[in-house]
């Protein structure tokens, strides 16, 4: 099939940018959509211009790394999937596909298509974690039952790969659902409740500092999650955040 | 020196044949103070027939016993040479004498400490955030070492051990069904064929446990049952269930819990975390790793790192192969790097082939995607008996589903009746390749084969109406109870399957092909994890030391978090403590100049080369000749060939690849540039260590060393060793240094899955 694409080209983080059309030929509906960013690559090169930037590493779903805002979507019109598990045969011959990074202030542009989410680890390095060192004496991992419904939600907000879906799609480029992912893990295992009220202080403090906006409960975060991360989260979130400034 | 000469020895078998042995006298040794004769003996692949009736069959014994000759005189040729080159050249590994069980701990006891005021003055620097250079950062941060980590990814958590699916093995019994210590170390021993070393095996066994211990009191949200306690699953190629698990995701789990224990340590300062930094070389001061020069992969920066030991953890090199399931990013480059400054490379040909992958779909395809080995606890493999229902299926006028049951032909039950379905890795993807090699592929290439789950979910559905008190007969009943099942199982996967093929897998059979996975071969490295540089180490998938030639499901998880948590912030220390005087490492010396003057001079030779052909062109040439020549069955011919072309491949790369853009901004063409070459590089030393080993062990597998029946042929007489390979400035001039493999506890014996 053929397409046309138009993409954001920007060389660096301090020049402006804007969209530019490419148009593409013979894109096999059984390619991944970034095998058909890779094609485009190779004819940009060929034809002595600068390939276009993104972030991809595993192409499969996990890594986190690719964030391609896709015909006004967080990762492009299939749902549960990341970028680099979309297929072209999600799109019609002759369709035109607008490319553009994930947008927010908090995640500046490096070049094209890839930006700078390390606000998201430093949103970790400010409480997302349990403060224990290695030693190989700790207790046997059998020692405390942890109830089966809180092992697998927590499981199931530990699934978040940190893509930043959820900042790019929310209107508030609120970091919330990220946030709430991680503080409802550890909110719900035992072992996580120890130092759980300056982890929530910690981290939402360091959110608002990288300058994420508020949550206004749309919850277009979850639709658009690769990983389908429930709003629920947001709502422990603000729960453990309560609790905790009542206890100061 | 007198010449030697190879005995023949025919040997009569029950069954009307004779085998051909051939006996080589290396002269006298002495073992616990008695003189022994050393005896070198090969037993041929073919058979003569005993007592011949035909003309045919005395033809042939005649034709076998000139081939027979021809061989015992190559052979006594090459032993005779290699005794008198011989140079003695002794590979230390440093193993701590003792008991094998009482190793680990001994030497623990005995090995130099830091003291905690001393570690304070002590850089560490570890490329690569994965299981085993997260874990190592962490433990080295928290220890108190100034720790340096670098990733070329964006942030730490995105390394490729995030996509490790099926678990992580641990000799915790939690089952009680017999498991220790001891199995886990056996079962790891003879799932490698016999080609790793005991005592780090041994000590990788004892550790499992701290392993899942740790882990829980990090919050990793392992998968339990109901009493709350943890669960576990069973893999390939054991007999206990040992595995631990979080779902489909459990490398993502265990990944983002040694991430956390790393932020623990950034929040404080003790690790300064470099990301979006590659590795461009390795410096050494007076014989010992004192830095490393890397590239800000935003802005193009060559910078400058001193410590005072260097540890690499960047994972393996399948990407050499092009197509794998290792990452887009994944490559050799730091390992080839300290390679290229003195450290061995161990067992380059050892590669693992995975067989349930997600198959080729084009020309356009740039990597592959594992379907989790445990899909083969319910699924069956086959491809059809006859060639014209092949052609059927292909052209789209038969679906697989409407071919009757007599006319599939499920050839790994109906080779290995004992383990069907669930032989090892190795075996199964074997099987296949030999399967479409002969014509019976089942997709379009031909590079496909079934796995199917219908008969898992009749089974399941029946259970299921069963226990429900529902018609067992309903067919349309039990297969929506029996799709249930196999949705909570592998819904995942199906899912993952039904979006990259387009096909639903509950309703056809899922077409999979072997793909490239793992190699268990890497940097050599002593039991302390030193490579042959003092001061560099190697951890996790990027060292050669405990999967030998074949890695069981699950045990990379745990290798990698061993190395990292419990062994290398042990033995590094015993090194350290040397160098506590040492003061900071001076970054202006020349050693630190010369490296940085060769890293920029290499990225200025890329962009200004001026050819017209892209990176990824000479990547996908070299991983085809890889694939077709170096893959899943070797021999001689080929990998003589495919050393001549990668050599030439090489020379035109060099010459005629066009790297766009400039030298100080986010140039991905010019990092891939860099990592292709080194490649180019590690490839040809693939292939020459696969020619090198004569004889088929585990995933290295030679079509010159197997039984009449087409099963692989170790040779353990000639190669009980490791292949230690010593750079000397091209990889043709490698020179090969053996460490020979002794087996004290365990009893070396032929796998057989029949």
């Amino acid at each position: 099939m053929n397409l046309k694409l138009k993409i954001w080209r920007q060389p660096n983080k301090d020049s402006k940018g804007g969209m530019v059309n490419y148009s593409i030929e013979d894109v096999s509906p059984d390619m991944s959509f970034l095998e058909m960013m890779d094609m485009l690559n190779e004819q940009l090169i060929k034809s002595g211009d600068d390939p276009v930037a993104f972030d991809h590493d595993c192409r499969e779903g996990i890594c986190g790394m690719c964030s391609m805002f896709i015909n006004g979507e967080a990762h492009g019109p299939d749902k549960l999937i990341t970028t680099c598990q979309l297929h072209m045969r999600k799109f019609k011959d002759g369709d035109t596909i607008a490319i553009e990074p994930f947008r927010a202030n908090s995640f500046p542009v490096i070049k094209d298509l890839a930006v700078d989410r390390s606000s998201f680890d430093r949103i970790q390095q400010a409480g997302g974690f349990i403060s224990i060192n290695t030693s190989g004496n700790t207790q046997d991992a059998n020692a405390i039952p942890i109830d089966k419904h809180n092992a697998d939600t927590a499981f199931d907000a530990a699934t978040c790969i940190g893509c930043g879906a959820c900042v790019a799609t929310c209107k508030n480029a609120s970091a919330m659902l990220f946030v709430s992912a991680k503080v409802s893990q550890y909110a719900l295992l035992p072992q996580g409740k120890v130092e759980a009220t300056d982890r929530v202080l910690n981290m939402v403090n360091q959110m608002d500092e990288e300058g994420f906006g508020n949550c206004t409960n749309t919850g277009a975060c979850e639709v658009e999650c690769p990983k389908g991360i429930s709003l629920e989260n947001i709502a422990r979130l603000n729960r453990e955040y309560i609790w905790a400034t009542a206890k100061g | 020196m007198s010449v030697k000469k190879v005995k023949i020895r025919f040997r009569e078998n029950s069954n009307g044949t004779s085998s051909i042995r051939l006996n080589y006298f290396g002269g006298y040794e002495t073992v616990n103070g008695k003189r022994k004769a050393k005896r070198l003996i090969k037993t041929l692949p073919f058979h003569l027939i005993t007592n011949p009736v035909t003309l045919e069959q005395e033809n042939n014994n005649k034709k076998f016993k000139i081939r027979a000759f021809k061989i015992a005189d190559d052979w006594g040729k090459e032993l005779n040479i290699k005794k008198i080159n011989n140079q003695k050249f002794n590979l230390d590994s440093k193993v701590p004498s003792g008991k094998l069980s009482d190793k680990w701990t001994n030497h623990k006891s005995n090995i130099n400490l830091v003291s905690p005021a001393n570690k304070r003055l002590i850089d560490v620097i570890v490329v690569g955030t994965g299981l085993a250079g997260a874990s190592a950062s962490a433990t080295l941060a928290e220890l108190g070492y100034n720790v340096k980590s670098f990733c070329f990814q964006d942030s730490p958590r995105r390394a490729h051990s995030i996509a490790a699916q099926g678990g992580i093995n641990a000799a915790k019994n939690y089952q009680g069904d017999g498991d220790s210590t001891y199995r886990l170390f056996y079962d790891t021993i003879k799932g490698g064929d016999y080609r790793s070393r005991e005592s780090n095996v041994h000590r990788l066994a004892e550790v499992s446990t701290n392993i899942i211990d740790q882990c829980v009191a990090q919050g990793v949200p392992f998968a339990r049952d109901y009493g709350g306690l943890l669960d576990n699953r069973s893999f390939g190629g054991v007999l206990v269930s040992r595995t631990f698990y979080a779902k489909g995701q459990t490398g993502q789990q265990l990944l983002l819990g040694a991430y956390s224990a790393m932020n623990r340590q950034i929040a404080r300062g003790k690790i300064k975390m470099y990301n979006r930094h590659e590795m461009m070389d390795l410096v050494v001061v007076d014989g010992k790793a004192r830095g490393i020069i890397s590239r800000n992969l935003i802005n193009g920066k060559i910078e400058r790192h001193g410590a005072h030991a260097v540890v690499i953890a960047s994972g393996g090199y399948g990407n050499v192969f092009f197509l794998s399931t290792n990452a887009m990013g994944s490559n050799v480059s730091a390992g080839w790097k300290i390679h290229k400054k003195g450290a061995f490379f161990a067992n380059p040909c050892f590669t693992q082939i995975h067989p349930t992958c997600i198959p080729v779909s084009g020309e356009h395809q740039s990597k592959l995607t594992l379907m989790s080995e445990s899909l083969r606890n319910d699924g069956r493999i086959w491809v059809p008996k006859r060639i014209e229902d092949v052609k059927s299926i292909r052209d789209g006028s038969l679906k697989p589903i409407d071919l009757p049951e007599e006319h599939r032909d499920y050839y790994l039950e109906r080779r290995y009746p004992a383990f069907g379905n669930l032989v090892p890795r190795d075996v199964a993807s074997r099987a296949a390749k030999e399967r479409c090699d002969a014509g019976y592929g089942v997709n379009k290439t031909g590079e496909a084969v079934y796995l199917d789950f219908s008969d898992s979910i009749l089974r399941y559905g029946k259970e299921k109406a069963h226990v429900k008190g529902l018609d067992e007969e309903d067919m349309k009943l039990v297969k929506t109870l029996g799709k249930e099942v196999v949705k909570s199982k592998y819904g995942n996967l199906f899912q993952m399957y039904e979006k990259i093929v387009d096909q639903n897998p509950y309703e056809t059979p899922m077409m999979i092909f072997p793909a490239v996975h793992y190699t268990m071969g890497g940097v050599w490295v002593d039991y302390n994890l030193m490579t042959t540089i003092k001061g560099c180490y190697a951890i996790g998938e990027a060292n050669f030391s405990d999967h030998g030639a074949n890695r069981l499901g699950a045990s990379a998880l745990m290798q990698g978090l061993a190395d990292g948590y419990f062994v290398l912030p042990y033995t590094i220390g015993d090194y350290l403590s040397n160098d506590i005087r040492t003061g900071k490492i001076d970054t202006s010396t020349k050693e630190f100049e010369i490296a940085e003057n060769d890293v920029k001079s290499q990225i200025d030779k890329f962009l200004n080369n001026g050819g017209m052909n892209s990176v990824d062109y000479y990547h996908k040439k070299l991983g085809k000749i890889m694939w077709n020549q170096c893959g899943m069955s070797r021999n001689e011919k080929e990998l003589k060939s495919a050393i001549n072309k990668i050599k030439e491949l090489r020379k035109d790369f060099h010459k005629n690849v066009k790297v766009p853009g400039l030298a100080d901004e986010f140039n991905e063409q010019l990092a891939k540039a860099g990592r292709v070459a080194d490649f180019l590089e590690l490839g040809e030393l693939f292939a020459k260590d696969a020619l090198d080993r004569t004889e088929s062990c585990g995933g290295h597998f030679r079509e010159e060393s197997q039984t009449p029946e087409g099963e692989a042929m170790r040779d353990d007489n000639n190669y009980t060793f490791v292949s230690a390979w010593e750079h000397r400035g091209d990889p043709s001039k490698a020179k090969l240094h053996k460490e020979q493999l002794n087996y004290e506890e365990v009893e070396i014996k032929t796998r057989s899955y029949k």
